[in-house]
C-alpha cells in the first residue's frame, strides 16, 4: 500500500490541468437534457476533447483512447470536476457500454463502434426498461427475431436517458417465446432510424432527460449484437457492475460539491443554526470514504480483481451522500433554497432534486440492497 | 499509488484470524463471563509467542519495526472475536510510546508485558492492575508509574471484557519520562479502535445472516424477507465505506499533520458508527433473542459503544476533520493532499 502519487502521475494531472485550463469553456454549456442546442454543444465539447485526445483516456489507442490505467483515469477525473468541464454527454455510451462492449464485443464491433463513441460523434442511449420491466427487468418484451443477417426488433421501451437526442441506443430484447433471464440479447440500433419512435419525457426538474421508444419493425444488422445470442442477461449485469462499482460517478464529482458546501457553509454560518456544521464535516467524510473506496477498487481491478457484487454498496453510497450533501445546502441556504439561483452560481436546488434521482436509476437502491444481501452475505432468496 | 495490501500483510493478517478465532469462541466468551475474568493469560501467550506485541515496536527497542497498517489488520480481527486482552492499547499504543521515551526502559525487554497507558481524554484507564507501567499524561509530559505505586479503583463497565480502572497518583512518586507525543499516541488508539470496529460489525452481520438463515417465520426463514435483507445489506455497506478509510489512516498516520489526523478521526467515526449499526442490526434481526445475554450480540453493542467514545468523542474527532476542512485547500485532487512534513508545526 503507498498512497502516494509517482512522479510520472504527477506529471499527468499538471498536463490534464494545463490542457483544461486552456479549453474548458468559461461560459457554462446549457444542460444537454434541456434542448437539442444544448445537447449539441456538449457533443461539441466531446469533440473538443478528442482533439485533445482526452475522450476515454483508458481506452486502447486503437479504439480511440490512450492507453491509460485506472489511476490515471481517476486524476482525470479529478481535474475534470476541478476544472468545471461540461457534463459528459455520451455517459452512457463511454462509462457503461464502452467497457462492456472492450469485454464481449469483437475485434470488429470495437473498431465500429469504440472510435465514434470516444468522439462524440455517436451519442448513446441506454434502452433496457420497459414499462412492465423496470426493477425486475428480466421481465422485458420487446423482441428480436433473427432474420438472414439482419434483427427485427419490436417492443416498447422507457425511461431511456439522453434518448430524446442521442444517436444510438443499446437495448435489451428477447427471442420470442424465451423465459426471464434466458433468450436475451443486447442489440444496438439507431434512433433516427425507420420503425424507431420516441417520445421524450419531461423529468421533474422540466428537462427533457428521457424519452419512451417505440420500435416497429425495426431492422438491424446481425453484428449489432454484443456478444452470444441469449447472452444478454449476463452482459447487461456486467455493464450494470461497471455502472455501479466504478464508472458512472467519479468520486471527483461528489467533492468538488463536498468542497462548495463547505464555502457556502463559510459564507452563511453567522445566520444559520451552528448544529448544521456536523453535516457540512460529514458531506466531506463522505465524499473522502467514497474516493478512498474507488481507489481501493481501481487498485484491486488493476492487480487483477474483477468488479463483483459489493457494486451495489457503492450505488447506495454515493446516491445516498449525493441526497444528504445537498439537503445540508438547502438548509444552509434556509427561506432562499426556493429560489433559482442566478446564472452560473451553484445551482444547489436543480442538485437537489437531481439528487433524487439517485436512489432509482441504475437499479433502485431497494434492488442494490437485496443484491448485496443475497450475492455479498448469501442470504436466500 | 496503489491501495493493495502485501502478501506479507494479507498473510499475518490471516494468522491473526487463525489464532484469535480458534481460542476467543462463544464457548469461551461464555466461560470467561462465568468467571468474571476479562483476560485469559494463555491465548496473551500465544498472542505474544506470534510476534504481536513486537509489531510495531522499533527493532531498536527490540521490535520488528513494522507499520501501523501491519497492526491496523491485526486489530480488526481482535475487533471479530471481541478480544478481551489489550492487543491494541498495549502493543498498539502504549509500547511504542514508550520505547520513544525510554527505548531501554525494563518494561520493554518482556514482549508479554502490558503498558498501560492514561491519556487525559480518557477518564478510566484500561489493564491498569496488571500492567508492567502504566503512562500518565500531564502537561505533555508523560509520567511512569507502576501499578502499586497508585490507588486504583475498578470501574465497573457495561462490557464484560473491557478492564477498567480510575487512577490516583502522586507526581512526586512518578518517573518523569519528558514531554511526549500524545497526539501520536491519540490517533494510534483512535486508528485501532477504529480497526477494532471493522471487525465487530462484520461479525455482528455474519452473526445475523447466520441467524437468519436458520430462524424459520411463516414458513420461511426470515433472512428471505426483504425488510430483514435491507437491515443487513446497509450494515455491510457501511462497513465497506469504512474500510478504506481505515486502512488510508493506517497507512498515513506516520505523516502527524492535520491530513493525517482529520482521516485517523473519519476512520474513527465510520467505522464505530458501522460497528454500532451494525449491531443494533443484528439485535434487531435476532428479534426477543438479540435482546438476551445468551446471545452473544450484545458483546459487540457494548464494545462498538466503548471504542466510540474512548479516546475522543465523535464531536472531538469531528472537530480535528472540521480543522482540516477549514483551513486547507478542498477539493477533487486532494484526496491524498499533504503539506510537506517540514512546514508542519502545530499539533493540534
Amino acid at each position: 500500500m503507498n498512497l502516494t502519487y509517482t512522479p510520472e502521475q504527477q506529471a499527468f494531472r499538471a498536463e490534464v490541468r494545463a490542457w483544461l485550463e486552456a479549453h474548458v469553456p468559461k461560459e457554462p454549456l446549457e444542460h444537454y437534457d434541456a434542448t437539442r442546442e444544448g445537447f449539441e454543444a456538449h457533443r461539441q465539447w466531446e469533440a473538443t476533447l478528442k482533439s485533445g485526445d482526452w475522450g476515454m483516456v483508458t481506452w486502447p489507442k486503437e479504439y480511440g483512447g490512450r492507453g491509460l490505467d485506472l489511476i490515471q483515469w481517476l486524476i482525470f477525473e479529478e481535474e475534470y470536476y476541478r476544472a468545471g468541464a461540461p457534463g459528459r454527454v455520451n455517459q452512457n455510451g463511454i462509462f457503461l457500454l464502452g467497457p462492456t462492449l472492450m469485454e464481449f464485443g469483437t475485434h470488429e464491433q470495437k473498431q465500429r463502434f469504440l472510435p465514434p463513441m470516444a468522439s462524440g460523434e455517436e451519442i448513446w442511449a441506454q434502452a433496457w426498461s420497459e414499462p412492465q420491466a423496470g426493477s425486475d427487468l428480466a421481465g422485458v418484451r420487446a423482441t428480436a427475431v433473427l432474420e438472414g443477417d439482419e434483427y427485427v426488433l419490436n417492443g416498447h421501451k422507457i425511461w431511456s436517458s439522453r434518448a430524446a437526442f442521442a444517436d444510438w441506443a443499446f437495448g435489451l430484447f428477447r427471442e420470442p417465446g424465451s423465459e426471464r433471464h434466458k433468450g436475451m440479447s443486447l442489440i444496438f440500433f439507431r434512433l433516427d432510424q425507420e420503425g424507431v419512435t420516441r417520445n421524450p419525457i419531461r423529468k421533474i426538474n422540466g428537462h427533457v432527460g428521457f424519452a419512451e421508444i417505440f420500435l416497429d419493425n425495426v431492422r438491424v444488422p446481425a453484428f449489432n449484437r454484443l456478444g452470444d445470442e441469449g447472452q444478454g442477461w449476463h452482459i447487461c449485469m456486467a455493464t450494470a457492475g461497471f455502472e455501479r462499482g466504478l464508472m458512472l460517478r467519479s468520486p471527483a464529482r461528489f467533492q468538488e460539491a463536498a468542497a462548495a458546501l463547505a464555502a457556502l457553509w463559510q459564507s452563511r454560518k453567522d445566520t444559520c443554526d451552528p448544529a448544521l456544521e456536523a453535516d457540512v464535516v460529514r458531506a466531506h467524510m463522505n465524499a473522502e470514504a467514497y474516493a478512498l473506496n474507488i481507489y481501493q477498487t481501481a487498485s484491486r481491478l488493476m492487480a487483477g480483481a474483477k468488479i463483483g457484487p459489493e457494486a451495489s454498496t457503492n450505488k447506495i453510497f454515493w446516491s445516498e451522500m449525493d441526497i444528504h450533501l445537498h439537503e445540508t445546502a438547502l438548509a444552509i441556504l434556509g427561506a432562499e433554497a426556493e429560489l433559482l439561483p442566478p446564472t452560473g452560481e451553484h445551482e444547489w436546488l436543480d442538485d437537489y432534486i437531481f439528487s433524487l434521482a439517485g436512489p432509482i436509476y441504475a437499479g433502485s437502491n431497494e434492488i442494490q440492497r437485496n443484491i448485496i444481501a443475497e450475492r455479498m452475505l448469501g442470504l436466500p432468496r | 499509488m496503489d491501495f493493495t495490501l502485501s502478501d506479507e500483510q494479507q498473510m499475518f493478517a490471516d494468522t491473526a484470524r487463525t489464532l484469535l478465532g480458534d481460542t476467543c469462541t462463544p464457548d469461551h466468551w461464555h466461560k470467561l463471563m462465568e468467571q468474571g475474568a476479562a483476560f485469559d493469560a494463555a491465548r496473551w501467550a500465544q498472542i505474544v509467542e506470534n510476534g504481536f506485541t513486537l509489531l510495531l515496536l522499533p527493532e531498536a527497542a527490540g521490535g520488528m519495526g513494522l507499520s501501523e497498517l501491519d497492526l491496523a489488520l491485526i486489530a480488526i480481527e481482535a475487533g471479530y472475536v471481541a478480544l478481551p486482552e489489550p492487543l491494541a492499547e498495549s502493543a498498539g499504543v502504549g509500547a511504542p510510546l514508550l520505547a520513544s521515551l525510554a527505548p531501554e526502559h525494563p518494561a520493554l525487554a518482556d514482549p508479554a508485558a502490558i503498558i498501560a497507558v492514561a491519556p487525559a481524554i480518557n477518564p478510566v484507564v484500561a489493564n491498569a492492575d496488571i500492567a508492567a507501567a502504566i503512562l500518565i499524561e500531564k502537561d505533555g509530559k508523560a509520567f511512569l508509574v507502576k501499578p502499586d505505586q497508585v490507588t486504583l479503583t475498578p470501574a465497573e463497565t457495561i462490557d464484560p471484557f473491557r478492564r477498567l480502572f480510575r487512577i490516583a497518583w502522586d507526581e512526586s512518586k512518578a518517573e518523569d519520562l519528558g514531554p511526549a507525543d500524545w497526539t501520536l499516541a491519540l490517533d494510534r488508539a483512535s486508528l485501532f479502535a477504529a480497526a477494532q470496529g471493522l471487525g465487530l460489525a462484520q461479525r455482528a452481520v455474519d452473526l445475523a445472516v447466520a441467524y437468519s438463515k436458520d430462524r424459520m417465520q411463516f414458513g420461511k426463514p426470515i433472512g428471505s424477507y426483504q425488510a430483514v435483507k435491507h437491515h443487513l445489506a446497509s450494515a455491510q455497506t457501511a462497513i465497506e465505506f469504512a474500510r478504506p478509510v481505515v486502512l488510508a489512516a493506517a497507512a498515513e498516520i506516520g505523516h502527524s499533520d492535520v491530513h493525517s489526523r482529520a482521516r485517523v478521526s473519519e476512520a474513527k467515526i465510520v467505522a464505530l458508527e458501522a460497528a454500532e449499526k451494525a449491531a443494533r442490526a443484528s439485535i434487531q434481526v435476532h428479534g426477543a433473542m438479540g435482546y438476551s445475554w445468551e446471545v452473544d450480540v450484545h458483546l459487540f453493542l457494548k464494545r462498538a459503544l466503548a471504542l466510540k467514545a474512548a479516546w475522543g468523542t465523535p464531536a472531538f474527532h469531528r472537530s480535528r476533520i472540521a480543522t482540516r476542512i477549514f483551513t486547507q485547500p478542498l477539493g477533487a485532487d486532494q484526496t491524498f493532499a499533504r503539506q510537506s512534513a517540514k512546514s508542519e508545526t502545530e499539533h493540534a
